[in-house]
């Protein structure tokens, strides 16, 4: 689209080109999408689903139906990104000796932007989050978070931003630019179109649930922890939670405001990022690194929570070197703030600077060297049982740390000149992020989904979904490392070297091994629930588990506790059990909870109005949607009846259900 | 809930390992210590946009500086008007605390109208920038102030709507708690923007002048 094209007044600048007609791949997505799109809306007006979804749903302020819904969310974009990368696999496999592969630049440009900011924004963070929001407040006691309304109000704001990217795909294009957008390529003269404006506003909206989901979760450690509870008791996950939030809202900030002063550039013509007039490109980088760099810790901090949890419950053990752990967690926490300059080494900031973000970068091994021991330490003399989340923990200790001394060797300045912007580069992140972050998340599924649905994932499903990624995992990176020290910089689409597309084909079989291994996921969990009355747990604590959150039923009631728990001791829940803890079945009180409401819903929908508003020029639109988010927003300050009591009665019978459930059982 | 039970409950012979009491969390007990933190977060824009300003500062692009812009009794003028507010704000928590409700709206209104003020004076300034050619778009300098300062007037903005907001649910509701506790939050962002403000004053104007 060119500059000059007239700006319609009602329109902006979208118009019928604006439509992909001329992709046949994007047309025949679409109507694939478009088809099951119009199935889901039938089959859910069909059921009469819509009033419950919306009621039990949408509007819930319970943190672990949130929680739930931040996990759907994630694994939808799982398959979104993952499409993405199969399409650049096949790509380079093909695109030798003359052949231009099937994918023209303009299309593959976006996708390899589009898989990396969905990755990063819309299936890592939205899974991790899940993860925390579900299981943080049941292991600290409490009956939900600080400030439940935020907690869906930033769901449906995360949802929002994925929309968008979704949006991009069938209507007009998304950034051709790689994940962080870099200027000059990212300003209005080398981007003029609106695949830059997607990129930024659905970053915007996202970040804006981030960044409060941040704040809940901090104020709800702080604050909610059951009497007892004191730091040096808090669980683990709770602690690398703690961490990760804290991340969050000291860095999310940062990418709102470099996307903002990006927004300026584009929309009013400053010039902070531009190369004349006094602006500086390089401010961008370096700004944007200052949030990137903490962003991939707060990937992976959660996830080094989950792996404790892990080893002790299944090795039978208290974790090996809590306090070490804590203290690895926060000075890994710190130090995260100290590196980002080691993502451009090549800027040219000088010897001295270049050596003094080198050795911060090789100092954050110690700490996560300290972790992998504690882990080992903690199996060493355990009665280990392999079930799923011990299996993903062991794949992880072995597949991390190669990516974690790929790291160190790329945190040295001079071996950073010649492997920088390299496939081996890429081949070192995702085996961090993959073997870490990924791997944790199959871990912390599998571990806590019989708490959240009260049956057991399906083992043999599990196992093969296990393996195909492992291996697929190793024999899709491995390649790339060679490549990278062959020197083949990443963002390649065509190649002129024959003697280097066979490894790209190894690393497409890895990819499709991978495919294999979300397919396996996907079945395992159809399985699980065709299958859950022989997978059933009715003790709530199918692991033999250490933590609050293996106190209460499966599925735990809304509010998580009948009686406040009180803890003596960090694996509070194994002490109650060694200490023979009977579960009290009487004197039962009314419970003051949080009432549903669609607040949430509504601005995120808003939201998403005003983005496209932005995107496409359509002026009006977004000072509307402006104008309507503010007055919602106000309205609902209007509303001071936030709350109720669950009754004496409904409490109750809910727990003397449970005690019969448990008495048949025999537990 | 006593502190006494939560003791008893601890106590090592006799283990306990439940509440028999509820509620454990009084209403709105984190809501101080979240707003502080988003307050830490908002902050933290303010500190990228000091950073952005701190090296493009200098940067002129043979456009003007500091010194053929800035009308330093002017900006004293403004800031003395933003001071006021937060000490006028303040006067509206004593008498918030003190129950009075009629003097809690006057003080409010008072500080509603400082801002005012602040923000008329800023647009005043920003309109002769403007016309004298020194626009956002001239230099990065100019793109860092205008991004900065204006980013600051849009927080007192924002702050003067939720005001009148407040001023409305207390004269609907009166000094109720979940109200006490909304001031409060005001105040806290009211005072924060005041400090931020004695920062745009100290680095953009005061050592603009030096440079």
């Amino acid at each position: 689209m060119s500059a000059e094209t007239a700006i319609s007044p009602i329109f902006g600048r979208l118009t019928w080109e604006s439509l992909p007609f001329h992709e046949p791949i994007l047309v025949g997505t679409f109507a694939v999408v478009a088809l099951g799109g119009v199935g889901l809306l039938a089959a859910l007006t069909h059921f009469k689903l819509w009033g419950y979804l919306w009621r039990e749903w949408f509007t819930t302020v319970d943190h672990k139906k949130i929680g739930i819904m931040y996990m759907i969310l994630g694994i939808v974009m799982l398959l979104r990104g993952f499409a993405d990368a199969v399409m650049m696999r096949l790509q380079q496999a093909m695109a030798f000796g003359g052949s231009e592969g099937y994918l023209n630049a303009h299309h593959y440009d976006q996708i390899f932007t589009a898989h990396g900011v969905i990755m990063i924004f819309f299936v890592a963070m939205p899974l991790v989050t899940g993860l925390m929001n579900y299981v943080v407040p049941l292991q600290i006691g409490a009956r939900d978070v600080s400030f439940p309304f935020l907690n869906n109000f930033s769901f449906w704001m995360t949802a929002a931003g994925a929309v968008l990217v979704m949006i991009s795909l069938f209507v007009g294009e998304f950034a051709r630019t790689g994940w962080l957008a870099y200027p000059p390529l990212s300003g209005i003269g080398y981007s003029p179109g609106v695949g830059v404006d997607y990129y930024i506003w659905a970053l915007q909206v996202a970040g804006v649930g981030t960044t409060l989901s941040g704040i809940n979760l901090i104020a709800t450690i702080v604050k909610m922890r059951a009497p007892g509870m004191s730091l040096m008791k808090m669980p683990v996950f709770t602690w690398t939670s703690l961490c990760t939030n804290i991340l969050i809202v000291a860095s999310f900030p940062v990418l709102t405001a470099v996307l903002a002063l990006l927004s300026l550039d584009r929309y009013v013509g400053t010039n902070f990022f531009t190369n004349d007039f006094g602006g500086s490109p390089m401010m961008y980088v370096n700004l944007i690194w200052i949030w990137g760099h903490p962003e991939v810790y707060i990937l992976i901090l959660p996830l080094f929570g989950v792996f404790s949890e892990v080893t002790s419950t299944f090795s039978g053990k208290k974790l090996f070197g809590y306090t070490s752990m804590v203290y690895a967690t926060v000075v890994i926490t710190i130090l995260s703030y100290l590196v980002w300059l080691h993502h451009f080494f090549t800027m040219g900031s000088g010897a001295s600077v270049n050596s003094f973000f080198g050795i911060t970068t090789m100092i954050i091994s110690i700490p996560t060297g300290a972790k992998i021991f504690n882990w080992l330490f903690t199996m060493y003399r355990g009665r280990i049982r392999f079930e799923l989340p011990m299996m993903w923990t062991v794949a992880f200790m072995l597949t991390f740390v190669i990516g974690g001394m790929t790291g160190v060797l790329l945190a040295v300045p001079p071996a950073d000149f010649v492997l920088h912007n390299s496939l081996f580069l890429i081949a070192h992140f995702h085996n961090v992020i993959i073997g870490g972050v990924l791997y944790g998340l199959f871990a912390g599924i599998n571990y806590w989904f019989p708490k959240a649905f009260g049956f057991k994932l399906d083992e043999k499903w599990g196992k093969i979904s296990f393996w195909t990624w492992v291996i697929g995992f190793f024999l899709a990176f491995m390649p790339l490392y060679v490549l990278g020290l062959m020197g083949v910089t990443r963002r390649m689409r065509v190649f002129d070297d024959p003697s280097l597309q066979i490894w790209f084909v190894i690393a497409g079989l890895g990819a499709a091994l991978i495919a294999v291994g979300i397919f396996a996921f996907l079945v395992q969990i159809a399985v699980s629930i065709k299958n859950r009355e022989k997978l059933r747990d009715v003790t709530g604590d199918p692991w033999d588990g250490r933590t609050l959150e293996w106190a209460t039923s499966s599925p735990p009631p809304a509010y998580n506790f009948a009686f406040t728990p009180v803890i003596h001791d960090g694996d509070a829940w194994w002490d109650m059990k060694k200490r023979g803890y009977a579960r009290p079945t009487s004197g039962f009180r009314s419970i003051h909870m949080p009432k549903n409401t669609g607040t949430g819903v509504i601005l995120s929908v808003l939201s998403i109005a005003l983005a496209l508003g932005l995107i496409w020029y359509i002026w009006w639109l977004a000072a509307a949607s402006f104008l309507a988010i503010i007055v919602t927003a106000i309205a609902h300050t209007f509303n001071y009846d936030r709350d109720y009591h669950v009754p004496v009665e409904e409490v109750r019978q809910t727990e003397d259900e449970r005690t019969r459930v448990l008495a048949a059982a025999g537990v | 809930m006593s502190v006494h039970t939560i003791e008893a409950a601890l106590s090592a012979d006799k283990p306990s390992f439940h509440l028999e009491e509820e509620p454990h969390h009084p209403e709105g007990s984190s809501t101080m210590l979240g707003f502080w933190i988003y307050l830490m977060s908002d902050c933290l824009i303010f500190a990228m946009l000091f950073a952005a300003f701190g090296v493009l500062g200098g940067n002129y692009a043979a456009g003007p500086a500091p010194k053929d812009l800035f009308d330093l009794p002017l900006v004293a003028l403004n800031t003395a008007m933003l001071l006021f507010s937060s000490i006028t704000y303040g006067f509206a928590m004593l008498a918030m605390e003190r129950g009075k409700v009629a003097q809690t709206q006057t003080w409010l209104a008072i500080t509603g109208l400082f801002g005012l003020c602040f923000l008329g004076i800023e647009l005043y300034e920003f309109a002769h920038l403007i016309h004298e050619g020194a626009t956002p778009q001239r230099s990065a300098f100019l793109s860092a102030f205008f991004t900065l300062v204006g980013t600051h007037g849009l927080h007192v903005t924002f702050g003067i709507i939720w005001l009148v907001t407040l001023m409305i649910q207390v004269a609907q509701r009166g000094l109720v708690a979940a109200n006490k506790r909304r001031l409060m939050c005001l105040s806290m962002f009211w005072h924060f923007l005041d400090v931020i403000w004695i920062g745009v004053f100290t680095f953009v104007y005061l050592l603009g002048m030096l440079r």
